[in-house]
This record gives C-alpha cells, sequence and structure tokens, in this order.
C-alpha cells in the first residue's frame, strides 16, 4: 500500500507553511543583541577610489562599525572562484570583498555600515564621501575583447579571462567546404535577471567565547558555503555551521558565495556580535548574478536532402566584472559539450571566449549554458529546414540520434544515457495535433493572419555528476551527493540529506523514495536538509541534480537498510537469510507471508536490542554516499504556436505543448510544477526578460518596473505530457526535470515567431521580442522587398 | 528600500490637510501611496513631512446625480471598477480602472492620488479628459473647479496648487446614443500605459454627432486627437471610417512631445499609436447598439 505511493502525485508538504506564510527565511531570524549591516555599492560601472571619507557615517546615529576595502587587507581573502576550467588559459581577476582601489560594476561594494536598525544603516550610507574618478566602462563581451576597450583588470590582457575549445569528430572545415548547404546566425543570448522571489542575505552570529560562527544564509549549497566561507573567513570548518532555512527561490542566483556574505561574517568576527544583511530588490538587480549574455556566430553545414555534415559556432560569453563561484563552467562544459542536441552530427567545434566586462558577474541560471546551446542547435536546424523548404519537424527526424537504452557518444566527448528522440516527437506531434495546426496556419494566413508554429527538440545534461569528471573539468567540489535514514523505535523515520531543495518539493518526493524501498509510509517519514551541524556532507541543489544524485544515495541507504531488517527479521522468525523475503515493508520466511515482521516491528527491536543477532550492532540506521556513473540526460519535443500581428508587433502565446522524458516520475504533479515553471522561465528570454545596461554601464531594468518577468495572464495553459525512459545506470532509473522546461522553450518560441513570420521575409530578430522589435523587423523585410 | 526619516501627520479634515499643507513647506500629501512609497523606498524623494489624508470620510464614496458622478478623491480603482453607478453611467471609466496594474494597486491605488500625480503612463487621465470630468480642487474651505482637460499640463505637472487638495473627480452621465471605451497597451512589467486610448462618440443612427478621443502613454500629458474625432463627427459610424479616421492619429502628435524608452521607441508608439485608437472607438461604436 506505501508503496504504491511512488509515482501517484501527493500533495506537497512543503506547500501548506510556503502558502500560509508560516515558514522561516534568513529574514525572519532574530538574534538578540543583532546589529543590521549594509552595503555601499559603487554607483559607477568604472571608476578609480581616489579617497573615502567615513568619518561623517561613522558619527550618524545608531551607527557601531564603518568598514572600506582597506579594512579588510590580511583579514578577509578574495571572492573566490571554484570552477577552474582547464586548458582554457583562465586568467581569473583578483575579487575583493570590498573594492580597493576600483570599482568594476554598478553594485561593486565600496563600503559596509554596520548600525543598530537597518534604517540606520541606510541613511548612514549617505553620510559616506566616496571620491571616484570614472573611468570608461565597457558592457558588451565582443566589444571588450575588441582592441583599444576599456582594461577592467591591468594584469588580464583584452580583458579575455578564458578561451575555451570543444572540438570533435570529423574534419570541420572539411565539413563545410563540402556542404551542399551552409545556414548561419548570429544570435545574441540577452542577459537574464534571475529574481528569486526571496532576495539574497546572511545572518553571521559569531561567539568570541567559543570561536563557533553560525551562519543563516540563502543558499542552495550550504555545505559549499561552509567550505569556502572558511577559507576566505577563516573561520574552522568545524567551528563553521551553515543553516540554509527556507529559501525563496534560487535559480542559480543562490549558488555563488557572494561579497556581501564574506563581509557579513567579517563584520560579525569583528564585532563579536551577530550581524544581519539583507539585500534590497534594487540590490538584488545590482550585485545577485545574472545569466546568459552570449553573442553566438553559429553555422550549419548540411547535405541537399538535409543532413547534418557539421556545427561550428563561435561564442563571446559575458562574464561580468569578475568570475563568480561557478561562472567558467557555464557557458563551457555545460554548453558546448552539448552542442551535439538530440542529433547525429559527424564534426562540431566551438570556441567560447570567456570575457569580463563592467557589469554585474554572470552565473548560472535556470539551465545554465545549457538553454543557449539547445537555442543553437534549434534554431539552425529551423533554418535549414526553411532553407530547404522542408517542414522543420521532417528536417528533425532525419538526422535524430536513433533510439538507444543504454549509451550513445557524441562527438564532443559525451555519453548520452538513454533516449527516444523520435519517439518524443511523434507523441508530440500526435497531442497537438500537428499536422491539422499546419492546415490551420495556411487558412489562417489566406485571411491575412500570421499564425507560427516552433518546434524544440531537446536533450540536456544534469545529474551532476561523477566526481572524476569534476575534477577533470577543474570543479573545485566532489559531486556526489549522501544521505542517512534513521528508524526511531515507532517505527517513524528521519531522513538527512547533504542535497539542499529550496522549492523543487523533495522532502515529499524523498518521502515518495523511502516509502517505496521500505514500505513505510510517506507521511512517517521527515526529511531534513540545509543544515550543515546535523545533515551529511552534499554538494548541493542546481544542475537538476538533487534527486538524480541525492534521491539515489537515498535510495541506496533504504537498500542497506532493508538488508539488515533481513538479518534482523531472520533472526527474529528463527529462520535463514537466504530462506527470507520481502515485500512492501515486511520481511517473511518465504511461502508464509502472513506470518513476518514488519519494518515497523523491526526496528523497534533494533533500537531495544534485546535479541540481536550475533555481530549485527544495535540500532537501524544506514548512510550512503553516491557518486554516479555518469550525467543523465532528460529530453523531450516542445511545440509553441504563436499569433503574430505585423501591424503593431505583438505576439500571442496561443498554445504550448510539451513532451518530457525525465524517466519514471516519482511524483508526476511535482514534474509537472517543474516543467510548467522552467517553461515559462524560458518564455520569459524569448518574449520579455533583458537585463540592458547604458553605455556607462549603468543598469537600465534595474527594478520590477522595468524588467519583465513572466506573468500568468500573459501565458495560455501549458499542455504537458511525457514519456518514459529509464537512465540505465541510475538505481531509480531516474533523471533530473528541473531545468528541462527553459532548456526547451525560448527555442520554441522564438522559432515560431520566426515561423509566423516567414511570408513577410523576416528571418531574424533580438531577443526578447518585444512588439517594437517585431514590428520593425515587419518593417525592414518589407523595406528590402 | 528603506526611505529616510520623514514626519507623519494624518489629517482629519480637508481644513486640517489645509492648515499642515501651510504649516510644512517640504511636504507630500499621502493618499493610496502607491506612487510617493516607493520612490521614497528608492530615495529619488525624500519629503520632510507626509500629510496623511487617507482617513478623510468626506473624499471617500462615489455619489450618482441627474447629471454627474461625484468620485470622492479617495476612492480606490478597484471601488471604481465595482461600482454599479459609475457601471451605469460611466463605464467606461471602470473599464480603463480595471487595467491599471494588478488586483493589490487597483485595492490600495486611488483615483484622487492617480490623477495628481498625472504620471504620462497613466490611464485613468485619459480617460478623464475624454469624457469631459472636471476636478474639484479645496483650499481651506474654498473650492474651485478644473476641467480635466485644463488640468494636466505637462509630465507629472497639473493644475493642483501646492496647498490644494483634490476632494473630488466629477464625471458626467453618459446622454442616450453616447457610448466610450479604452483601448490599452500595457508594459509587460510595469502595466503602465504605453499606449492608452480613450474613445467616446454619440451617433444619431449611424451617423456620429460627436466624438471625444484622447490619447494617454505617448505624450507628457494627456492628448486630444481633433484629427481624429474631426474625420469622424459628421460620418456614418463604421470600421472602415473608424480605420481611416483613427490614421489621422499622428497628427496630433508633436515629435518633440512623443516620449519614447527602452521598450519603446518614440517613432515606435507614434507609428503604432493609431492602432489602439481604432480599437478603442471600434469597441465604443459596437456599443452603441
Amino acid at each position: 500500500m506505501s508503496a504504491s505511493t511512488f509515482g501517484s502525485g501527493i500533495r506537497r508538504r512543503e506547500d501548506p507553511r510556503l502558502i500560509t506564510g508560516a515558514a522561516t527565511y534568513t529574514d525572519d531570524i532574530v538574534v538578540p543583541g543583532m546589529l543590521h549591516a549594509a552595503m555601499l555599492r559603487s554607483p559607477y560601472a568604472h571608476a578609480k577610489i581616489a579617497g573615502i571619507d567615513t568619518s561623517a557615517a561613522a558619527d550618524a546615529p545608531g551607527v557601531v562599525a564603518v568598514y572600506t576595502g582597506a579594512d579588510l587587507e590580511g583579514e578577509l581573502g578574495a571572492a573566490p572562484c571554484a570552477w577552474l576550467l582547464p586548458n582554457a588559459d583562465l586568467k581569473i581577476a583578483d575579487y575583493p570583498c570590498i573594492a580597493k582601489d576600483t570599482v568594476r560594476y554598478v553594485g561593486d561594494i565600496v563600503a559596509v555600515v554596520v548600525a543598530e536598525s537597518q534604517y540606520q544603516a541606510s541613511d548612514a550610507l549617505e553620510r559616506i564621501d566616496v571620491d571616484y574618478e570614472p573611468l570608461d566602462a565597457v558592457v558588451d563581451p565582443k566589444a571588450s575583447v575588441a582592441d583599444g576597450a576599456p582594461q577592467l583588470h591591468g594584469e588580464i590582457q583584452n580583458n579575455q579571462a578564458f578561451h575555451w575549445t570543444v572540438t570533435g569528430g570529423g574534419d570541420i572545415a572539411q565539413a563545410f567546404d563540402s556542404a551542399d548547404v551552409v545556414v548561419k546566425e548570429t544570435i545574441v543570448q540577452q542577459r537574464l535577471i534571475p529574481n528569486a522571489m526571496e532576495p539574497r542575505g546572511a545572518l553571521a552570529s559569531y561567539k568570541k567565547a567559543t570561536g563557533e560562527l553560525t551562519l543563516w544564509n540563502t543558499t542552495q549549497n550550504p555545505h559549499i558555503v561552509r567550505f569556502l566561507c572558511s577559507l576566505v573567513c577563516g573561520v574552522p570548518e568545524d567551528r563553521l555551521r551553515v543553516i540554509a532555512p527556507e529559501v525563496g527561490g534560487g535559480f542559480g542566483s543562490k549558488i555563488a558565495v557572494y561579497p556581501g556574505d564574506f563581509v557579513t561574517v567579517f563584520c560579525s568576527k569583528k564585532l563579536g556580535v551577530p550581524v544581519k544583511w539583507i539585500e534590497s530588490r534594487s540590490e538584488n538587480y545590482q550585485a545577485t548574478t545574472h545569466g546568459r549574455d552570449h553573442i553566438q556566430e553559429i553555422e550549419l553545414a548540411a547535405t541537399a536532402d538535409g543532413k547534418i555534415t557539421g556545427l561550428r559556432a563561435t561564442v563571446w560569453a559575458g562574464m561580468g566584472a569578475y568570475l563568480s563561484t561557478a561562472a567558467p563552467g557555464i557557458p563551457t562544459i555545460l554548453h558546448g559539450l552539448m552542442l551535439s542536441g538530440v542529433y547525429d552530427i559527424p564534426a562540431i567545434h566551438e570556441d567560447v571566449y570567456g570575457i569580463y566586462t563592467n557589469t554585474t558577474p554572470v552565473e548560472a541560471y535556470r539551465g545554465a549554458g545549457r538553454p543557449e546551446a539547445t537555442f543553437m542547435v534549434e534554431r539552425l536546424i529551423d533554418l535549414l529546414a526553411a532553407k530547404l523548404g522542408k517542414d522543420p519537424a521532417a528536417v528533425r527526424r532525419l538526422n535524430f540520434i536513433p533510439k538507444f537504452d543504454d549509451g550513445h557518444d557524441v562527438v564532443t566527448g559525451l555519453t548520452y544515457d538513454s533516449g527516444d528522440y523520435g519517439g518524443a516527437l511523434a507523441k508530440l506531434m500526435d497531442e497537438s495535433g500537428y499536422a491539422q495546426l499546419r492546415a490551420d496556419q495556411a487558412a489562417a494566413r489566406e485571411k491575412g493572419r500570421y499564425i507560427g508554429l516552433g518546434l524544440s527538440t531537446y536533450v540536456e545534461i544534469c545529474g551532476l555528476g561523477p566526481s572524476q569528471v569534476a575534477g577533470a573539468i577543474g570543479f573545485q567540489g566532489g559531486l556526489w551527493e549522501s544521505a542517512i535514514i534513521r528508524f526511531h523505535p515507532s517505527g517513524k523515520v528521519h531522513v538527512m540529506i547533504g542535497a539542499s531543495p529550496h522549492g523543487q518539493g523533495e522532502e515529499t518526493t524523498f518521502a515518495q523514495i523511502v516509502a517505496r524501498e521500505l514500505g513505510v509510509a510517506p507521511d512517517d517519514v521527515k526529511v531534513m536538509h540545509g543544515d550543515t551541524d546535523n545533515t551529511p556532507m552534499g554538494w548541493g541543489t542546481y544542475g537538476s541534480r538533487t534527486t538524480a544524485v541525492g534521491g539515489a544515495a537515498l535510495a541506496l541507504a533504504a537498500r542497506k537498510i532493508r538488508d539488515k531488517a533481513k538479518i534482523i527479521a531472520a533472526h527474529l522468525l528463527e529462520a535463514a537469510v537466504e530462506d527470507m523475503d520481502y515485500d512492501d515493508g515486511k520481511f517473511f520466511v518465504k511461502g508464509a507471508p502472513d506470518s513476518g515482521k514488519t519494518i515497523q516491528d523491526i526496528a523497534l527491536m533494533a533500537n531495544v536490542a534485546w535479541n540481536m543477532p550475533e555481530g549485527v550492532e544495535a540500532g537501524l540506521e544506514a548512510t550512503s554516499f553516491y557518486d554516479p556513473p555518469n550525467f543523465v540526460f532528460p529530453y523531450g519535443a516542445h511545440l509553441a504556436v504563436v499569433e503574430v500581428d505585423p501591424e503593431t508587433g505583438h505576439v500571442d502565446l496561443k498554445r504550448y505543448v510539451a513532451v518530457d522524458d525525465c524517466g519514471p516520475q516519482i511524483n508526476p504533479m511535482i514534474v509537472e510544477g517543474q516543467v510548467h515553471g522552467g517553461i515559462v522561465q524560458g518564455i520569459g528570454q524569448a518574449l520579455w526578460e533583458e537585463g540592458v545596461y547604458d553605455d556607462d554601464g549603468q543598469l537600465l531594468t534595474g527594478t520590477l518596473l522595468d524588467y519583465a518577468i513572466p506573468r500568468a495572464d500573459r501565458l495560455p495553459p501549458i499542455e504537458v505530457h511525457s514519456t518514459v525512459t529509464p537512465s540505465p545506470h541510475h538505481p531509480l532509473g531516474v533523471k533530473g526535470i528541473g531545468e528541462a522546461g527553459t532548456i526547451a522553450s525560448t527555442a520554441a518560441v522564438y522559432n515560431a515567431v520566426i515561423d509566423a513570420l516567414g511570408p513577410l521575409g523576416v528571418e531574424n530578430v533580438k531577443m526578447p521580442l518585444t512588439p517594437e522589435r517585431v514590428w520593425q523587423s515587419v518593417q525592414d523585410a518589407q523595406g528590402r522587398s | 528600500m528603506f526611505p529616510p526619516e520623514f514626519d507623519y501627520y494624518r489629517a482629519d479634515s480637508v481644513a486640517d490637510a489645509t492648515t499642515l499643507l501651510e504649516r510644512h513647506s517640504d511636504s507630500k500629501v499621502l493618499a493610496g501611496g502607491h506612487s510617493l512609497i516607493p520612490v521614497m523606498k528608492l530615495r529619488l524623494a525624500a519629503p520632510s513631512v507626509l500629510i496623511d489624508i487617507g482617513r478623510i470620510s468626506a473624499l471617500r464614496g462615489i455619489a450618482a446625480y441627474a447629471s454627474m458622478i461625484s468620485i470622492g478623491a479617495l476612492t480606490t480603482h478597484a471601488e471604481i471598477v465595482s461600482s454599479e453607478a459609475i457601471g451605469r453611467h460611466a463605464p467606461a471609466l471602470a473599464e480603463a480602472a480595471s487595467m491599471i496594474g494588478d488586483p493589490a494597486v487597483r485595492n490600495r491605488g486611488t483615483i484622487g492620488g492617480n490623477v495628481a500625480h498625472a504620471d504620462p503612463a497613466s490611464d485613468l487621465p485619459q480617460m478623464l479628459v475624454c469624457l469631459g470630468a472636471q476636478f474639484v480642487l479645496a483650499h481651506g474651505i474654498s473650492r474651485r473647479a478644473v476641467p480635466a482637460r485644463d488640468f494636466f499640463k505637462g509630465l507629472m505637472t497639473t493644475a493642483l496648487g501646492d496647498k490644494e487638495i483634490l476632494t473630488n473627480v466629477e464625471v458626467p452621465v453618459a446622454r442616450p446614443g453616447e457610448s466610450s471605451a479604452y483601448a490599452k497597451f500595457a508594459h509587460p512589467a510595469s502595466r503602465y500605459s504605453v499606449i492608452g486610448a480613450a474613445a467616446s462618440v454619440s451617433a444619431k443612427g449611424s451617423r456620429c454627432t460627436a466624438a471625444s478621443v484622447v490619447l494617454g502613454g505617448v505624450c507628457p500629458a494627456p492628448v486630444r486627437l481633433a484629427a481624429v474625432e474631426a474625420a469622424l463627427v459628421g460620418s456614418d459610424l463604421t470600421e472602415d471610417a473608424i480605420a481611416a479616421a483613427s490614421l489621422k492619429t499622428a497628427e496630433g502628435l508633436d515629435d518633440d512631445e512623443v516620449l519614447g524608452d527602452i521598450y519603446a521607441s518614440a517613432a515606435y508608439r507614434k507609428a503604432v499609436a493609431h492602432v489602439w485608437v481604432r480599437r478603442a472607438l471600434t469597441t465604443a461604436m459596437a456599443r452603441l447598439s
């Protein structure tokens, strides 16, 4: 009975506290004697600091301390970059937690005020007198690497942080030289601003008497925060406790450990009192990491009948003013290795230039490198179809990697785990009524209406990842996960995991995993996470890895419990272990299922330990560390249907149909929710979102009044379907689903808009597809014709 | 997002508010607070005194008279949307109010604050000019009425005196054979109007006898589109006639005045504004029958 909840859409146990306002976020935590920090941030994108006078601020009411970069000398290290991309000529600029002599983006910290209240701290910021000598700024990655551009970091030439290359398969030059057809495009993957509902913040509480520091932090990975904070702030790891309380969304922006976090720890250590820093929404826009920011020049070679022979690309990836914690791996490993997509492509070559610019640092943002890759491939295949006059579905089918269930190598060096890409597209065409939609589109065009259909068939890499690979690609950590399962005497279960879910629903799905493996009711399983003092080590929640890696660790721990319980049951039933059978939480002698012992019986007996088998330890508890043998590769096929009004440029998204395959679904309702949210964030990139800087490096979209995040009333109902292809190497067969929607949907919507405007001669519109840009593209096309 | 320090006074009556305004030179009147509080939190405004008129009961309520509806300045957008009297006698005003922001904004924002703030991207100013409304401005016990068309002077500038309080908005009751509508191109983030067209037409049979067409969002203050109105009056109200008249929208727009931003340039707004004028007129026409 209990096992049957695996695979059912039971309600999320997280939701009652979240939707009734009963959850405890970092800013809700109050510690006696707590002071408040506020950061003075640079209003210039690039300037020398000729002098700082903090005396008036120090004298302001309630102010306890003011610190500048000079105060950190010898006490607080630089904010670290922890993805040391090999073979890429990586040049990491020093990232002082408080700027010393130069500021390099609007939002760079210049000073911190600690005061008795947040109001007093905010007021005192206005009394700090900074003498800036403005310098020329550069915000465009391609312009930044050009000769004569302003130089951000004296020692790093041409602002180039790295040059990374992926090359594989046959002779790429020959593929293009001998191609029947070549299609090319320049794409700007605009800068996106993550906009988690909860902004970032930290509360550091240092106890001088013991040397212990507790840090409450808005993070996706508290164990990584402990590790890095220990190194940077000089608090031994055993005396540093990091707690991620309720975290209100991250989308990658809460992976990095930020200068503001380190500065807060520094203030608490220095003053010996708890110090809280919570950023404002404006600070969140300026100083919490952004995503994307690629300029991509891409081309595809093919035969006359549409078979792809090569893909070549050059990408300029804006990294912002400094390299954030995981930044170098995003536009490279998580991007370039995925350029084969779902297609059999015999030769691939990509150059990626990571470029410093006078902007907020760029990091992972939902999908993190993979949406940028999918967009390239899915755009190119539509261009190829258009050039050949074929239906985009037909060209995709011609190039799909054939169905495989245990490994397929692509030329970038990855081994995909399992997939049936043609199957997903076939289901999509069936569920959406694709043929009828094409007929409707033609009929609408007769009446002067512009309907467009956009496909996106994607595969992504997640469940990061084997630790050996992590080491090989320069990731300064492991990528395994761990889990502890502990049975209490009454048969109730405590699960402790190292991963740190923050809205994805694993408190529910992990209980479902334990229910399936051990036959307990999900309600009897408590899932604990987010506190480094009472959870085992783990590397965090990002890269759609919590269920794919942490869930596997949990399943394996459960199987250890089952093995031990079976030995105890055999002892209690006076039977040989090999004569025992197990079914849904019950251990019994083969052939006698009515007289066995339940897992709860065993839990009680193991805890009281009155009658244990010889050599078996008391208690019923198991720990497992799971280091995956490979990544997992979810995939699917999406379709967007739009109507474009050429008179005004408005795009009306009329339908969105998704088929996703993440293997067996532990909780289909939660999968559907992840797919919904993911798709919507990708649609946001296609239609609405753009972080805009002016030439001086001022952020023009620095509030929710200017930066358009998706809203429910602009979206059609999302039609969600799935296929189920287990991962061959995963204990539960599952793959990640947190990012899949975002990875697919931007290309689907973009392709749909271009499909709608094809008859008008429009080939390319810069994202987001705002009404003016679409309208202008129609005007330009009509001007050409 | 912490505003700088300020003193707070609550006015109990309009006269009290006048006294407070006379006494404190660096002061701002607080009604719903939806425009003022955010700019204070961003520290773009730092009045040393706020005078809260939010609890003056005389500024609340909607009263319907034979020829006009009087709307208290503190009436929220949500109250306008749900008012039976406005629904019956000035439905297009409710329509415009229903497109402001989102439910939270409409529950808190007030008609008085909205028009006194005179944001060019607002919705109510163009509709109130279109409907021939007037505003009652008070100073102590004296009152004066200013027609909406004379009230909006430019970018966030109005005829409201420094020491005056806007107390009422008076909207004429729609006459038989008259109908109105609002069409809006909302900014995807702010929901403010990039283009907001208010149109009112009167007809005898199918013949247009009067037209009032006012455009917001595009210029610093609402713009009456006289050329569009002139093209309509005397013609048969058909879709073609409306489309042709709407194309005269740009004639009413002074290039130096048209606003542009990173989302929608001045050139684009000018080029496509006629579409929303046409839509508003088409809806108004459809409502005639």
